[in-house]
Order: C-alpha cells, then sequence, then structure tokens
C-alpha cells in the first residue's frame, strides 16, 4: 500500500473509530427503551396514553390528529372516539387549554410541548424518566424523580405504577463527607399494573412519542432502499461507461 | 495493439446512462416540485367551515370566510324568491349555463334550500365585494331596481339569486360554492354531501 | 429508411445551424473546447481527485435546497422553530429537503476536507497555483461563515448557545471587542434581529460570494493546468499535436469518470438522509431540538463537528484573546503554505521522511484535535489538546525547515500509470 494511501486510512480509522470512542461525561445511567415505532399496536396504545395521561397539561402543537390517524390505521371515526376529547377538528394540532400564566402558577414552569421531546432526550431517556419517580416529601408533588432531580412534573401515572421509594447506600467520601447514592427502586405501594405491564405501558407511550417526534421516519426507510437500489444501478452502468472510454488511455 | 474502438458498445453505454441519468434526475426534481402543493397546515386552514345559521333573520344577509374569500349567506323571504321570476330578458346567463356552481344550484333560485342564498362575494369582473342591495326600487343603484347585489367598484348589477345582468363588466354569475346543510341549522361550507 | 436519414440530416443541419447562430454571438464552442473538451489534465488522477467535481456538486445540492427550504422557513425568533417543524411535517417532501441540506452541510466539509488534504499530499499549492490555493482558502473561509450562519437559523437551544459563543470570541479582541459584538448581534443580545440578519447573509450574501469564488477558483486552475500525483508539470513533455504525451481531454474522459464519483457519493449521502439523518447527534444535535432558551445552556455546548478541530485549539489556551488569536492563525496558516513549503518536489511520492512524518502526525492531530473539540474540558483532554495542538502548528511552522533538508526522491518526467 502506497504512502497516498497509508495516511488516508489511518485517519479514516480514526475518524471511524472516535464515535463509538465518545462517551458523553457525566451521564446518568438510561434503561433502554427498546421501542418499536414499527409496531402499529403499540402505537395505537401509546397515542391513547399520550391523550388520556399527557395532554392535559403538555401539547403536542407540530402533530395533526388526522396525520396520526392516517400513520396508525385509524379511521376518522376512530379517531374521533378514541383520541380526540378536545372539540378540535382532525385537521387540527394537539393543544389544550391549559394558559402559561396558570402553569407558572401550579408548577413554576409551562410544561414543555412534546412534540421533538424524542429527538431532544431519546427515547431511553424518557422510558427511563418515566419510570424513575420516587416518594420524597420535601417535594410539594410529593415525588421526585432520578433522572430529572427536583422536576416539577407530578407522578401522573402513580395509579398505574403504584409509589416506588428510592433506596439509599451511603458512603464516607475522601473529604469525610457523607455521600449518599442511589441503589435501587422498591415498590412501596403497587398499583394497577404489575412492574413489567407497567413498563410496557411506559413503552407504549415512549414508542408513540418516539413517533410524533419524526411521523415520516416510518416511510423514510423504506423509500431510502429503493432510492439507493437505483442509485446502485445507475453507478453501475456509469462504470461501465468510464471503463469503455477508459480503454483510450494507455 | 491497440483494440478497436467499439463505437456502438460505447453510443450503446452512453445513451443508456444518459437515459437513467435522467429518469434520475426526473425523480429528483419531484419531490422538489411537489413542495409547492398546498401543506397539511394550508389544508387544515383550507378546510369546510361550519356556519349556525339558526340565528340569520330572514332577509338578512350573514358574511363568513372560507380559503380566505368572503361568503354570502342570505335567508331570503317568500317575496325576495318571488322577484327571481321574470329576470331572464335582463339576465345575461339565467340558466347559469356559464357561471361556477355545484349541480344542485344550477336552478333558478341557485341554492339546495330555495330560502337559503350561499354565494361566493367575489365579484366576477375584477374581484370587489358587490354590495347587498336587496329593497326594490334602491334609488341608490336604479328606480327600477329589483333587489340583489350591486357593485361599487364598476357598478356591475346581481339579483336575488347572484345572476349577473346584462350590459355591466362582469361576464359571469357569482359563483355558488360547494356546501351542504349538515343540519337545518348548520351549514357545511366548502364540502359537498358526502364529502366532508 | 432514406427518409430519417434525410430527416436526421436536416434535423443535424439545423442543431449545427443554431449552433453556428449562438457562436456567432456569445464564445460556446470556443468555451467548451478549451474548457471542457480540449482542456487536458493528467491521466494519472486517483481516488483524491474526486473531491473538486464533489465539492461543486454539493454546493448545488445546498443551493437548491436551501432555495425550497427558504420558500417555508421564517426568519424570525417567534416562528423559526415553528416553521423548521412545519417543514418536517405539513409541508410535502419538506422532510426530504431538510434532512437534503443539514446533510449536505456536513458533507460539504467532508468533502472540502478530503479535497484540502489532497493539495498537501501533492503539493498542489506550490508555484505557479498558489493563487489558486488562495482562491480555495477563500472559499473555505466563506463556507465557515455560511455555516455559522446557517446554523442559528433553525433557532434550537444550541444553535442559540453555539452563536452566542462564536460572537463572543469578538468579544475577545482588545478595545473594539464588545462594540464589534454589539454591531454582530444588532442587539444587546442574540435576538430576533440578529437571526434576520444572519438570515440575509446565508441565503444571500455568502452563497453568491461562494458561486463568484468558485468561479474564480476554476479560471485559475484552468489557467495553470491541474497538477497530479505524480506532482510534475504535464505540459512540459508534449506530442507534435501540442497535446501533453500524458494528457487526456477532461471531456469525455473525466466527466465520465467525475459521473461515477457523483454516483457512489449520492449513494453515501441517501444512506445518511434516509437511514440516519442525525448521524448519532453528529450532523443534528439532539440539543437541537429544544428551542433556543436565553435562561437554559444545553449541558455540553460544542460547535458543529466541522469546527471542532479549531475549537480545541481555542480551549487549550487558558487565556480568552490569546486562544482566540491563536485559533484564528491555525485557520490562517494554510493560506501561507505555498511560501512556507521550501521543498523542490510537489508529490508526497518523492518527498523524503520529514515531510512524510509530519503530514502523517498533522492528519492524525486534526483528527485528535477534532474529536477532543468535542469533550468536555477535562485536565486530560486539555492537555492532549496541548500536544496536538502543538503538532498542528509545528507542520507549518517547521516546514520551512524540514522541507529543505528532507531527503526527496528523483521526480520521473512521465507520470506513473498502469491503465485501468
Amino acid at each position: 500500500m502506497g504512502i497516498d494511501k497509508k495516511i488516508p486510512v489511518a485517519v479514516l480509522a480514526a475518524v471511524l473509530a472516535a464515535p463509538f470512542a465518545v462517551q458523553a461525561a457525566g451521564e446518568a445511567h438510561v434503561d433502554h427503551a427498546m421501542n418499536d415505532v414499527g409496531n402499529r399496536a403499540s402505537l395505537q396504545r401509546g397515542a391513547r396514553n399520550f391523550v388520556n395521561y399527557c395532554l392535559g397539561c403538555h401539547t403536542a402543537k407540530y402533530v395533526r390528529y388526522n396525520r396520526v390517524a392516517a400513520d396508525l390505521g385509524l379511521t376518522e371515526k376512530q379517531l374521533t372516539a378514541n383520541l380526540m376529547f378536545t372539540g378540535a377538528s382532525p385537521h387540527d394540532t394537539m393543544r389544550n387549554g391549559m394558559s402559561p400564566d396558570d402553569a407558572k402558577r401550579w408548577f413554576g414552569v409551562m410544561p414543555p410541548d412534546l412534540s421533538v421531546i424524542a429527538r431532544a432526550r431519546t427515547p431511553d431517556y424518557l422510558y427511563t424518566f418515566l419510570r424513575s419517580f420516587y416518594a420524597d416529601p420535601s417535594r410539594p408533588t410529593g415525588m421526585n424523580n432520578l433522572a430529572l432531580p427536583g422536576a416539577a412534573m407530578p407522578h401522573v401515572l402513580w395509579e398505574q405504577q403504584g409509589t416506588q421509594e428510592a433506596v439509599w447506600e451511603g458512603e464516607v467520601d475522601a473529604q469525610g463527607n457523607a455521600q449518599k447514592h442511589f441503589k435501587e427502586f422498591r415498590l412501596a405501594t403497587p398499583g394497577k399494573l404489575a412492574p413489567e405491564q407497567y413498563d410496557a405501558f411506559v413503552r407504549d407511550t415512549v414508542n408513540f412519542l418516539d413517533y410524533i417526534g419524526e411521523p415520516v421516519q416510518l416511510q423514510r426507510q423504506s423509500l431510502g432502499y429503493k432510492v439507493i437500489a437505483f442509485l446502485i444501478f445507475f453507478t453501475l452502468l456509469a462504470y461501465a461507461l468510464k471503463k469503455e472510454y477508459w480503454k483510450d488511455v494507455k | 495493439m491497440t483494440e478497436q474502438v467499439d463505437a456502438g458498445r460505447r453510443h450503446f453505454l452512453t445513451v443508456a446512462t444518459a437515459a437513467v441519468g435522467a429518469v434520475g434526475a426526473g425523480f429528483a426534481a419531484t419531490p422538489f416540485l411537489a413542495s409547492w402543493k398546498p401543506s397539511a397546515r394550508a389544508k387544515a386552514m383550507g378546510a369546510p367551515v361550519e356556519v349556525d345559521i339558526s340565528k340569520l333573520e330572514p332577509g338578512a344577509l350573514l358574511k363568513i370566510e372560507w380559503r380566505g374569500k368572503a361568503v354570502y349567506i342570505v335567508h331570503r323571504t317568500p317575496q325576495m324568491l318571488s322577484q327571481l321570476q321574470g329576470m331572464a330578458a335582463r339576465l345575461r346567463d339565467p340558466e347559469s349555463a356559464e357561471s361556477d356552481q355545484p349541480a344542485f344550484a344550477k336552478n333558478e333560485a341557485r341554492a339546495a334550500k330555495p330560502e337559503y342564498l350561499v354565494l361566493v362575494g367575489v365579484c366576477t369582473h375584477l374581484g370587489c365585494a358587490p354590495l347587498d342591495k336587496f329593497t326594490p326600487g334602491d334609488v341608490t343603484v336604479s328606480a327600477d331596481w329589483p333587489g340583489g347585489f350591486f357593485c361599487p367598484c364598476h357598478g356591475s348589477k346581481f339579483d336575488l339569486s347572484g345572476r349577473v345582468f346584462k350590459d355591466v363588466p362582469a361576464p359571469t354569475n357569482l359563483p355558488v360554492p360547494p356546501y351542504t346543510f349538515v343540519t337545518d341549522t348548520r351549514l357545511l361550507i366548502g364540502a359537498e354531501a358526502g364529502n366532508a | 429508411m432514406s427518409s430519417t436519414t434525410s430527416q436526421n440530416a436536416v434535423g443535424r443541419g439545423r442543431l449545427a445551424a443554431l449552433q453556428t447562430w449562438i457562436d456567432d454571438r456569445f464564445p460556446m464552442t470556443t468555451l467548451w473546447k478549451s474548457q471542457v473538451s480540449e482542456y487536458y489534465a493528467a491521466k494519472n488522477f486517483n481516488f483524491w481527485y474526486y473531491f473538486g467535481s464533489l465539492a461543486l456538486l454539493v454546493l448545488v445540492i445546498q443551493l437548491l435546497s436551501g432555495l425550497f427550504l427558504a420558500m417555508n422557513y421564517k426568519p424570525s425568533s417567534a416562528e423559526a422553530f415553528n416553521s423548521v417543524e412545519y417543514i418536517m411535517r405539513d409541508v410535502e417532501w419538506g422532510w426530504l429537503i431538510r434532512y437534503i441540506h443539514s446533510t449536505g452541510a456536513s458533507a460539504f466539509f467532508i468533502v472540502v476536507y478530503l479535497h484540502m488534504f489532497r493539495a498537501l499530499l501533492y503539493g498542489s499549492y506550490q508555484k505557479p497555483r498558489e493563487l489558486l490555493w488562495i482562491f480555495g482558502m477563500l472559499i473555505y473561509f466563506a463556507l465557515m461563515g455560511e455555516a455559522f450562519f446557517g446554523y442559528l437559523l433553525p433557532w434550537g437551544n444550541m444553535s442559540y448557545w453555539g452563536a452566542q459563543v462564536i460572537v463572543s470570541l469578538f468579544g475577545a479582541i482588545p478595545y473594539v471587542g464588545d462594540s464589534l459584538m454589539e454591531w454582530i448581534r444588532g442587539d444587546y443580545y442574540i435576538s430576533d434581529v440578529t437571526l434576520n440578519r444572519f438570515f440575509a447573509m446565508h441565503v444571500i450574501a455568502l452563497p453568491l460570494a461562494l458561486v463568484f469564488l468558485v468561479i474564480g477558483h476554476v479560471i485559475a486552475l484552468h489557467e495553470v493546468g491541474s497538477n497530479n500525483p505524480d506532482g510534475i508539470e504535464i505540459k512540459y513533455v508534449k506530442g507534435p499535436d501540442g497535446i501533453p504525451l500524458d494528457g487526456i481531454a477532461f471531456h469525455p474522459y473525466y466527466t465520465v469518470k467525475d459521473i461515477v464519483g457523483v454516483g457512489v457519493f449520492l449513494i453515501l449521502f441517501s444512506l445518511v438522509i434516509f437511514f440516519a439523518p442525525m448521524m448519532g447527534g453528529y450532523f443534528l444535535e439532539h440539543a437541537n431540538f429544544d428551542p433556543a432558551n436565553s435562561l437554559q445552556t444545553p449541558p455540553h455546548i460544542a460547535p458543529v463537528w466541522y469546527f471542532t478541530p479549531f475549537y480545541a485549539i481555542l480551549r487549550s489556551v487558558p487565556n480568552k484573546p490569546l486562544g482566540a488569536a491563536l485559533m484564528g492563525v491555525a485557520v490562517l496558516l494554510f493560506v501561507f503554505l505555498p511560501w512556507l513549503d521550501r521543498g523542490k518536489v510537489k508529490s508526497i511520492r518523492y518527498r523524503g521522511p520529514l515531510f512524510k512524518f509530519f503530514l502523517a502526525a498533522f492528519a492524525i492531530s486534526f483528527v485528535a484535535l477534532g474529536y477532543l473539540g468535542m469533550q468536555p474540558p477535562t485536565p486530560t483532554y486539555t492537555m492532549a489538546g496541548r500536544v496536538f495542538g502543538t503538532v498542528y502548528f509545528a507542520f507549518f511552522l517547521l516546514m520551512p525547515w524540514y522541507t529543505s533538508i528532507d531527503k526527496t526522491r528523483p521526480v520521473p518526467t512521465r507520470v506513473t500509470y498502469h491503465g485501468h
């Protein structure tokens, strides 16, 4: 391999290895959502969960109801019957009636819009977040969240999950200060759903959030196969043309 | 020893590559051109509008907006309806052969139900908003005015079904938009029955 | 059969007549011959020679996709973020146009960096191509500006804070720093005013500048002729017809070869667009899906990957004005390569071991600095940044020395070509 090639191969190897070496420092542990946006049934359940438990406080202002129906295989009747309680039309976006002033008074902050939350935070984070609430009497809502300490959001799904407690392990660090770190959750009061059922419930909801973050992802990949197949065909033809002409070059 | 140039092969490959390339260029152009079609938001904003006409008094006019245009809804009285007969001689297109309306409005009343007239309030001359002049003999129009619509911009006149008079600048009758009665007192402007 | 032949002849006759009509009024055929069908380039172009035409392709892709984005984008702080999601969801095929543009921005820098590296490998910046190199560097600067202005437009939180950091670099300039920042922003903080003017710069000013600079770049290239992997001037050995013996006409040989390059590029480009448009957060960052928030900084601000090598150099220096100055020098040093390089030999194939060592070390440092620029500034990473930064500067600053004393190999008179 001539020198012309050795350098670029080394550089290319370094460049390709770099993303795998990147570890964002200081990131807390996240569980894997393992959601499948191709699973329509899961998306439908997630949509139902979303409108019943999230839409009261959060909006999804870039998401149109009729787009959700089309992508999830729902008729307009199924859409209006199961997913629309606010008097909006199918062509409207997912809004709610919460005013910013009320929100500030009740929570200290306007609940963020969730249209692209899965792209901003990742589905794994959201899955972890919704399963990381624990009892904490020092907080106004009585609950805290391990993934977002000091979260203003109440544990909306407390009836499904039940109430968890956080178990801490005490340690004394080099400076002689008492450090506690998280050991595990313990389910103090069971909810309507068993833990695996609650995980599935959250997975479906996060799946829906993943989908609304980028609705076209369901079609984007299948189109990609066709585009690349065409381009490979074209490139092979162009290569044959090149070889034919370059016979001239000695 | 140099090979002879296979001109036939070269020509074939060149044409084939160019053709496939042209097809590819066509595929590539499609999304860009298609992006000019009305977006989901435009379609949402242009969606049919539901109107409650339960409070519309006889003889009164209600104006609403649909797709950026004014739509006039008139609750016609029996007198107004009787004015429609015998107008043919003064009208350019009494049978509405040339004008724009749904099939159900191709009649003298130009409506699904004669008591309610629904028109697009845009003069077919140059687009001004015609004024409602429903009183017969209204001298602000003319002494022999039977009642109807009068466009202030260039003087076009339309009868109580929006049919255009002869000898005025406007060429055709006022358009009737697609609409349907959802209930007896609710109109859906922008869609015909079964098409919402 | 004969009527078709004569019809073809008539058609060809008409076409020829049209050609003459145009040529009498515009140098169409003359230009075609001198710039394309009778422009001779060395026959031994390799992999590294695809990136010039690919850079031109990406420029056209960005202009087209950018134009169509501008048809729906709203450059106001209230509407910008909304309008991008409108494009992604409501505009037919808007998502594809957006991904083409965001991927194209990164593709532009990949292609341009490889294109520049070719010049380092083969000494393409050496006499008589110094002005060609300078045009190229001006294109690179314009491209950096274009990327900087463009990045604010989505008005995400990374857009906002990234702009905040870069603008504050100008504040490091003594005396004029603060006024300069206010002048750039047009306001006391990065606001709607800043966004609107950055939009004008990104959509009109810099694209125009880029197009004119690229035209100048190609004119300068054609004036002196392309270099080649052996670094020898093919015009010194001509045949009896005046055509360089090692030369081949750009059309059809390099048009046909570059089309294959385009095909391969488009396959890779499409793989990203359709299967990994975010590219793990490198091409579209997660934090940019949060709307701009002047009260909350993302946990980890870093510029987009193509600026991170220079960002790492900035951060290695504990003194802000000095760091900013050094970062500027790091970029500017490229311009002086034609004069720093005292080598008599152009191509790495005939250079001595010192040059090969320094070039390899430079390439590795550039990539390493790029990686470091993305990491949080821990003491270890900062130290590494200083080490690799020193190597980076050494490549340029020691070049007059190591290129003069380097033991080069004899350069052949004819290019190395094995037929393919």
